[in-house]
């Protein structure tokens, strides 16, 4: 945390869901009563390629878009995107990834490799990264949109918000009828 | 009460609570929400649409204005390009009720051709620029903008970027209030702009602007935020947020209205402070005005006019100034980041652009351009898209290569059906009426797909939901002179490379439409998946040149070592344009 703000990263593919996440974790944070803001970029992300969304809280947040290097989380969907930002994460920051790879058309080309071993360069990076299996956990729970929610959970763990501001936020924003079980894939996640 | 809202929607938002009944818009990334805010939630109260392109989306504007609403025209920065024709006189005429000009401008280019700097369009136009910080000032500045129009008889230019449209924050709710406005009163000598009452109105506007002039010296639009006199910033947009956090014991002039700026107040901060800066993204907007008047003041010598600025970026131009220690910034700032594998936008699994690129490809033609989905052809592997300028030039660049005569191969022009209603119509007359040759393909997915699936004049439905009339644009491309239009499934590369190969051989014009829709609007389309047999698969990789993103490397290698591929089931929509390019027969239906 700088000057009272913490700042979070949550990054992926697009289509996998980084906005949703990062809109709960904002209204959260507001829900709590802190100054918050959120941004990123739509457009030309929704076709697969690389999503960021900036999320800040605090008494008061002046710039939506968190400084080089000054990340206190990053949220990773996707192993290769988790790398690709590992070095905005804050010295002691919180590291978590999602066990999940999503290999680009791009490598067909025979130009352009996935990266081998990504969760080792993470941890050679940051020695405490946390690998969540999170596609594994939402199938145990019986639906694998759950995968999002799960990762929430995990985080909250390293946020300083309250479960039932979490919970509460969850219900809302979750599709109609699946109010429930999100809440309890999200309390797996923070238990996990 | 309070809500966390993005810029865009906390501007439609300002539009509801400050009285708008009329707004029109042709969507463009970062403004499109705006108008589909006001659609969703406040339709009861303000009628909302989709203009055919943004200079109809000003006139008809302008007539809602001169007719007493009070009334917003939302475009992207180069739409004010387009708008650009009215814009000009508009400014001598003045309004009738309020009118707002919203410019979306998006630095960086984060889904635009460029990143012009639209604050010229206010000096160049004389018409005050208001220039929102965050959500709250989006809609705060709707009604400083509404009734400075309304007080100085001027549409007023409301100008964002894509950090405050895609940003969100928190945003005091208010109620709606309402001002009466009499209906269009007949007044000749101010809206008819022939030459002796145009000269009379541009003397109008020359004294306007030294009204606002003042006015600029004295709203609380401007304000100056004292804290240490060592260092003096001017700056305002998104670049006052980024400021405020890189300099906090700085004394600011944040600038609420960017044009004109109020210079009196500028020299006096000036006087204020030992080292006077601004920090503006993009163009030396307010520097070069600033310096003209006199005023000694650095910026971009620091902070450079090449894409948006951030906290960084503010901190090392003082940093490289002398004025700020390196140390404030995070230890790991400069921290190395790992080589990772370019993930670029692609054409989703099943785009029916895929099929006519594909067939292009293998015709060896050369394809000029146009902008939108289709335009993600120009990437690897497909590389079939060879020039890209602005909203309907595709056609008038196959027409001019093609007279200039000096290209071997022939050149076919690609534009979806929005961009062709936009602006393509106007081309294809013109090339029609100049004797072309060219074969031109409007790729019609029945929808605006770039931006997020809008409706047009194509779709049969409004921004309201309304079901309305909807053009058919094979009569239409018949009534501009076109004998030879051909409709294709572009999921059939055999017909698709016939009538190409057909229409490029003919000497005369043609028009090939595609009749498949977008895969994501109006809703997901998915059929059965389908899949490769690895013992049938060559790894020829053929299949990886249509570049989709269901298809990939499979752990399975070819004699030689090459890997075969694999279908993600759960993304293939099953539109066999693989299969039909596979030469051995390897990729069937899942279920086979």
């Amino acid at each position: 945390m700088k000057n009272g703000i913490t700042s979070v990263l949550i990054v992926g593919v697009g289509g996998q869901g980084v906005l949703l996440a990062s809109e709960i974790l904002t209204e959260v944070a507001k829900v709590m009563g802190l100054d918050a803001k959120k941004s990123e970029v739509h457009g030309m992300s929704q076709r697969g390629g690389v999503v960021t969304s900036h999320v800040r809280f605090g008494e008061k947040v002046y710039s939506p878009l968190i400084p080089s290097g000054e990340a206190d989380l990053i949220l990773a969907f996707e192993l290769a995107e988790g790398l690709r930002w590992i070095h905005q994460l804050a010295e002691g920051g919180t590291f978590i990834v999602n066990d999940h790879k999503l290999v680009p058309p791009i490598t067909s080309t025979g130009k352009f490799f996935y990266p081998e071993d990504a969760m080792g360069r993470i941890k050679a990076r940051v020695p405490d990264a946390k690998l969540v299996k999170a596609t594994d956990i939402a199938k145990e729970l019986g639906n694998p949109r759950l995968v999002n929610t799960i990762l929430l959970g995990v985080m909250s763990k390293s946020i300083d918000l309250a479960e039932d501001k979490w919970l509460e936020v969850i219900k809302r924003m979750a599709p109609k009828g699946t109010g429930e079980l999100n809440k309890k894939a999200f309390l797996t996640g923070r238990s996990t | 009460m309070e809500m966390l809202l993005s810029g865009n929607q906390a501007l439609a938002r300002g539009v509801f609570e400050y009285g708008g009944e009329f707004a029109s818009a042709y969507p463009g990334t970062p403004s499109t929400e705006i108008l589909q805010t006001i659609a969703k939630f406040f339709k009861d109260d303000i009628y909302a649409e989709w203009a055919i392109n943004e200079k109809v989306a000003l006139e008809a504007a302008v007539g809602a204005s001169y007719g007493g609403a009070r009334t917003i025209a939302v475009m992207k920065h180069v739409g004010v390009n387009v708008a650009a024709d009215p814009l000009m006189s508009l400014t001598y005429t003045g309004v009738g009720a309020g009118l707002i000009l919203v410019s979306a401008d998006d630095p960086s280019l984060h889904s635009s051709q460029n990143e012009q700097d639209n604050r010229y369009y206010g000096k160049f136009a004389s018409i005050p620029v208001l220039e929102p910080s965050d959500s709250q000032e989006a809609k705060d500045f709707v009604k400083a903008s509404f009734e400075i129009s309304e007080q100085f008889d001027t549409p007023v230019m409301l100008r964002i970027t894509t950090r405050i449209s895609h940003s969100k924050g928190i945003v005091e709710i208010g109620e709606r209030e309402t001002v009466e406005h009499g209906g269009f009163e007949r007044n000749i000598t101010k809206y008819v702009m022939v030459p002796a009452y145009a000269a009379t109105r541009h003397k109008v506007v020359i004294d306007r602007l030294e009204s606002l002039k003042e006015y600029a010296e004295t709203t609380d639009l401007n304000r100056i935020e004292r804290n240490g006199a060592d260092v003096g910033i001017i700056t305002g947009s998104i670049s006052y947020q980024h400021v405020k956090e890189a300099m906090p014991d700085a004394s600011i002039l944040k600038l609420g209205m960017g044009y004109p700026l109020p210079m009196k107040k500028i020299a006096s901060f000036a006087a204020e402070v030992k080292n006077l800066f601004v920090v503006e993204e993009l163009e030396p907007f307010y520097e070069e005005q600033i310096r003209a008047a006199g005023i000694e003041v650095e910026g971009k010598k620091y902070f450079s006019n090449h894409l948006e600025l951030n906290v960084d970026r503010v901190r090392d131009g003082f940093i490289e100034a002398g004025l700020l220690d390196a140390s404030v910034k995070s230890p790991t700032s400069s921290a190395e980041p790992e080589e990772v594998l370019p993930r670029p936008p692609v054409l989703c699994s099943g785009c029916p652009h895929r099929g006519m690129l594909v067939a292009m490809k293998k015709l060896k033609l050369y394809t000029t351009g146009d902008i939108g989905c289709y335009t993600l052809g120009a990437l690897p592997p497909l590389s079939q898209i060879d020039t890209c300028l602005c909203m309907g030039a595709s056609i008038g660049h196959a027409f001019g290569i093609t007279k200039a005569g000096k290209t071997d191969g022939k050149v076919v022009s690609i534009i979806g059906d929005s961009t062709f209603l936009h602006s393509g119509i106007t081309a294809l007359a013109s090339a029609v009426y100049n004797k072309t040759n060219t074969t031109n393909i409007i790729v019609d997915n029945r929808i605006t797909a770039m931006t997020g699936g809008q409706d047009h004049p194509g779709t049969a439905k409004t921004l309201m939901g309304e079901k309305t009339h909807a053009i058919d644009l094979g009569a239409l491309c018949k009534v501009l002179g076109v004998e030879h239009v051909r409709v294709v499934d572009p999921y059939d590369l055999e017909e698709t490379i016939g009538v190409l190969k057909e229409e490029t051989e003919r000497d005369a014009p043609s028009v090939i439409i595609t009749n498949r829709p977008c895969m994501l609007f109006p809703s997901k389309i998915k059929d059965e998946p389908y899949a490769v047999i690895l013992e049938k698969c060559t790894a020829c990789g053929l299949c990886f040149s249509v570049g989709c993103p269901s298809i990939s490397t499979s752990e399975e290698k070819n004699e030689k070592g090459k890997p075969k591929s694999e279908i993600d089931p759960i993304t293939c929509t099953g539109c066999t344009i693989c299969a039909q390019v596979c030469p051995a027969g390897a990729i069937v239906p899942l279920e086979q």
